[in-house]
């Protein structure tokens, strides 16, 4: 165990950003931007992944979600630099993650500024290279952009799962369960009941979060409530029944808390992004994170309450979380033991 | 009619199966009888009772209860039966009121519905309806258990050891309450540690290390202990205990309460412990002729 969070730790949860994907929309494509461009795919902090041809594509590859930073070269790039000795780039970033986007912008102008001195060596009168920077979604970088999403992911799973994992442990241990099965009761109605009480409870904690973060935070919601009410929905009851599950399979309430501590929790903290970037992790630990419920909530949340995006941008999480409710919730009335051992 | 019918039945635990639950155990209850299994903690009763409330699956024999089978027919048993384990076993924080809400309502009745059938008993708790059940005396406790699991009026009631723990009025006053029901014509199987419980039975299986040692009316079982039993007291009862076992008429002897039971081999023993009276005249021992109850026999026929 030490010797797994060691490695964890030390290796692949860093907040360093490296490899992380940019575009670049080159409106002047001549010999400066040319090699400004091939200067950010050297460098080992970016990778370019997209060349765009027009202004529309850069808000329409944010969506998308894979490019944190669109680096944009206006027309006539290197001719108002060999004549007016001066010029303009402009870096957009995604900054629901401001931490990530206050790195990458760093980097960014760091390697715009080595290249200005590069070619500025012998000359008397210095080039300028200004960078206009765009902070889009969160331009004021708020830290809350980032961890309420996060929060709420976690409050949800932590309710969820952790009371819920030990709810029919609980009977079991007490005897109750004993009683319960000589009893006409059917298995899917003892799992489901168990999961009903802690889905409001979970309502009014989703709603007391968003509350709380539009009045107190100042956070906006600038997508569909209904959208993100109906998605914080879907994953709580993806945490109930992953609670039901654990607590169906396993024999004592100390287990219980065990496994959905270590086997849960722990993930949820590293590995759904909101803590360290999935991005630079190794990928052994980004494939496991595809299994972390956690990882596309939270995509899901700041999707629809930061960049204001619909149903049409996020089906595909939303379908992986309907999977594994379906999963969970299968499996958890399998487990159900129908005898005491 | 047969309302239990159990045929062969070997239950083991451990994953080498070497722990025996029980060994190759047989025998019927008849409808609308009080059937007593009598017998030490670790005998069986519990595994026993398990298996016939299908929580347990046995590993090689039959059982049936009202007809069905507790394998396959495990659905419908559980919709007939009444159970109250061997512990508390209701929500301890719910009310003695909530508690038999709750278990009325999952067996799809109502507390008004069946509410005779409980009546005798629930009176007496009734009193406490509000308290929660976690804070309930024992007897309470049982009394409790006893009436959820009653009210969905069972054909058949499994009461594991449903009066240990429990002070002698209340155990009393619970087997009064098992009279009554079954008037009413339920099937009543319990168990108990409690050898003086038997002849409150209409009949009693003795049970030991998971083997069935008798099965028999009370009445029956005190009547084929054929071997005349007398009681002993002495002012040196260790003594006592040591000199008599060495006796050639003796053929057990046995601390019991303030005297020492000895069982003779015949009826010639009677003259030999007379004589034997005499000879130790200094530590004023007293002798008498005991009817022998369900313990001797059960001492007997576990040494058998």
């Amino acid at each position: 165990m030490p010797v797994v969070q060691i490695v964890i730790f030390g290796f692949a949860l860093t907040n360093e950003v490296k490899n992380a994907k940019i575009a670049v929309l080159d409106n002047s494509k001549d010999e400066a931007t040319t090699s400004l461009i091939a200067e950010f795919s050297n460098s080992r902090y970016f990778d370019v992944e997209k060349n765009l041809v027009s202004y529309n594509q850069v808000q329409q590859e944010f969506k998308k979600g894979k490019i944190k930073l669109a680096v944009i070269f206006p027309q006539n790039f290197s001719r108002d630099l060999q004549h007016l000795n001066k010029a303009q780039v402009q870096l957009i970033a995604d900054a629901s993650d401001p931490n990530v986007a206050n790195t990458l912008t760093a980097y960014a102008n760091a390697i715009i500024a080595d290249y200005q001195n590069s070619i500025t060596n012998n000359r008397k009168l210095p080039y300028t290279i200004n960078t206009e920077m765009r902070m889009l979604y969160n331009p004021q970088l708020k830290g809350a952009y980032n961890f309420v999403p996060g929060v709420m992911a976690m409050v949800l799973l932590l309710v969820c799962t952790m009371m819920t994992a030990i709810t029919i442990v609980k009977e079991k241990e007490m005897g109750t369960m004993e009683i319960m099965l000589v009893s006409p009761m059917r298995p899917q109605i003892v799992v489901i009941a168990k999961a009903v009480p802690y889905l409001l409870l979970s309502i009014v904690n989703i709603i007391t979060i968003l509350l709380l973060s539009v009045f107190v935070l100042e956070l906006p919601i600038n997508g569909s409530i209904t959208l993100l009410m109906l998605e914080s929905i879907l994953f709580t009851l993806v945490s109930l029944s992953l609670g039901l599950l654990i607590s169906a399979a396993v024999a004592s309430q100390q287990t219980a808390m065990f496994i959905s501590l270590v086997a849960l929790f722990l993930p949820t903290v590293m590995l759904s992004g909101f803590m360290f970037p999935i991005e630079n992790m190794p990928l052994p630990l980004r494939t496991v994170s595809n299994i972390v419920p956690a990882k596309w909530y939270y995509i899901i949340v700041k999707s629809v309450m930061i960049k204001g995006l619909g149903i049409k941008d996020i089906w595909k999480e939303t379908l992986v979380l309907t999977g594994m409710l379906i999963f969970f919730l299968t499996m958890a009335i399998k487990k159900f033991k129908i005898r005491l051992a | 009619m047969q309302a239990i019918i159990i045929e062969n039945i070997i239950k083991t635990y451990g994953k080498s199966k070497d722990v025996m639950a029980l060994n190759n155990i047989s025998f019927n209850v008849q409808k609308g009888e009080l059937f007593g299994i009598i017998g030490p903690d670790g005998a069986g009763k519990t595994s026993l009772f398990r298996i016939l409330t299908t929580l347990l699956l046995a590993d090689s024999g039959k059982a049936t209860v009202d007809g069905f089978d507790v394998v396959k027919a495990y659905k419908q048993i559980r919709k007939i039966v009444g159970y109250m384990s061997g512990r508390f076993s209701l929500y301890p924080d719910l009310s003695v009121e909530e508690n038999l809400n709750f278990f009325a309502t999952i067996f799809n009745t109502s507390i008004k519905e069946n509410y005779d059938l409980i009546k005798d008993i629930y009176v007496q708790i009734e009193p406490f309806k509000n308290r929660k059940a976690g804070q309930l005396s024992g007897g309470m406790k049982q009394k409790l258990a006893l009436s959820c699991a009653l009210i969905h009026r069972p054909s058949v009631l499994f009461l594991d050891e449903p009066t240990t723990g429990v002070d002698a009025v209340s155990r009393k006053e619970f087997w009064e309450m098992l009279k009554g029901l079954k008037q009413q014509g339920i099937t009543i199987l319990v168990s108990t540690p409690y050898m003086d419980e038997a002849d409150l039975c209409d009949k009693v299986a003795l049970m030991q290390n998971g083997k069935i040692l008798s099965i028999d009316t009370p009445g029956g079982i005190i009547n084929n202990f054929s071997n005349p039993l007398w009681a002993v007291k002495s002012s040196q009862m260790f003594h006592l205990l040591n000199d008599i076992t060495k006796q050639d008429f003796v053929k057990d002897v046995y601390p019991f309460g303030e005297f020492h039971h000895v069982v003779m081999k015949d009826k010639s023993g009677e003259t030999l412990l007379k004589n034997f009276v005499q000879m130790h005249q200094e530590d004023k021992m007293q002798i008498k002729e005991l009817k022998p109850n369900i313990e001797d026999c059960f001492i007997a026929l576990m040494k058998n």
